[in-house]
């Protein structure tokens, strides 16, 4: 079971601000063990936020994506209180949802 | 008692990874799923020219509007490079990053939708010094911007 993500959302000005952690290995499948086995690529492929259920911003990701991935963007309105909703989806088909509230 | 419960556990465990991992392979028919889900096809190009065709695209046109903050002109760590891709152009809707010299050029897509600002940050892995290129998608019209990132050790190494 993947680790929670670390959501921080913040209002600035107009816009919230919203920082994001996420838990995973994100192998590029290129890397080799040990024993010279390829290790089979396992990486994060979808991202999506929502906030108030509206879609603020939807991602694709290869393997280039650094391990346990950054991402941080802006979007316009949102109000302390109210909730940002972060999805992603692997390669594997996992998944994981997390929720942060604006301060 | 317990040992052998466990390593039945565990042995187990693996194997329905493995299983899922075949299954994920050979059950997802290759394009029906990947218009919505996931761009393989852009995600497997090797050069600027393939990606904008991969994405449906013509070529890129220069642009001084797409800036690049956050972003270092030497990493040292070429596993966790920051970048962070700002565009001015009016109406973006979408904002690649790509890295020239990965064995795979494209390393993340962004869509924009309304509301939200075109200008976001992430951290890529870099298998040696490269140009970046930032490829917006504004009105139907691609446009780049790029810069050199110098990397003093490689994020791709086993």
């Amino acid at each position: 079971m993947a680790d929670p993500m670390r959501i921080r959302a913040n209002v600035v000005g107009d816009a919230t601000e919203v920082k994001v952690l996420m838990n995973h290995e994100m192998e590029t499948g290129l890397r080799k063990d040990a024993q010279g086995k390829a290790i089979p690529a396992w990486f994060i492929q979808n991202v999506t936020a929502t906030h108030n259920g509206k879609n603020v911003l939807s991602a694709q990701w290869g393997p280039a994506v650094s391990k346990n991935p950054f991402l941080s963007f802006k979007f316009k309105g949102g109000a302390k209180g109210e909730k940002v909703q972060i999805t992603w989806t692997d390669n594997k088909g996992e998944k994981r949802t997390d929720e942060a509230t604006i301060a | 008692m317990n040992v052998t419960r466990r390593e039945a556990l565990k042995s187990g465990g693996g194997v329905t990874l493995l299983a899922l991992i075949t299954a994920a392979g050979w059950a997802v028919p290759r394009d029906a799923l990947a218009a919505d889900a996931w761009n393989k096809a852009a995600f497997d190009t090797k050069s600027m020219d393939e990606t904008t065709k991969a994405l449906g695209g013509s070529a890129p046109a220069p642009s001084k509007d797409i800036t690049f903050f956050q972003t270092p002109d030497i990493a040292e760590n070429g596993a966790v490079v920051p970048i962070g891709v700002n565009s001015a152009i009016p109406k973006t809707e979408s904002i690649a990053i790509l890295v020239e010299k990965n064995p795979n050029m494209v390393a993340a897509m962004f869509d924009i939708p309304a509301g939200t600002e075109p200008s976001i940050s992430t951290r890529v892995k870099m298998g040696q010094s490269s140009n970046v290129y930032a490829l917006v998608k504004a009105d139907g019209k691609y446009y780049v911007a790029s810069k050199e990132v110098k990397v003093t050790l490689g994020g791709c190494g086993g």
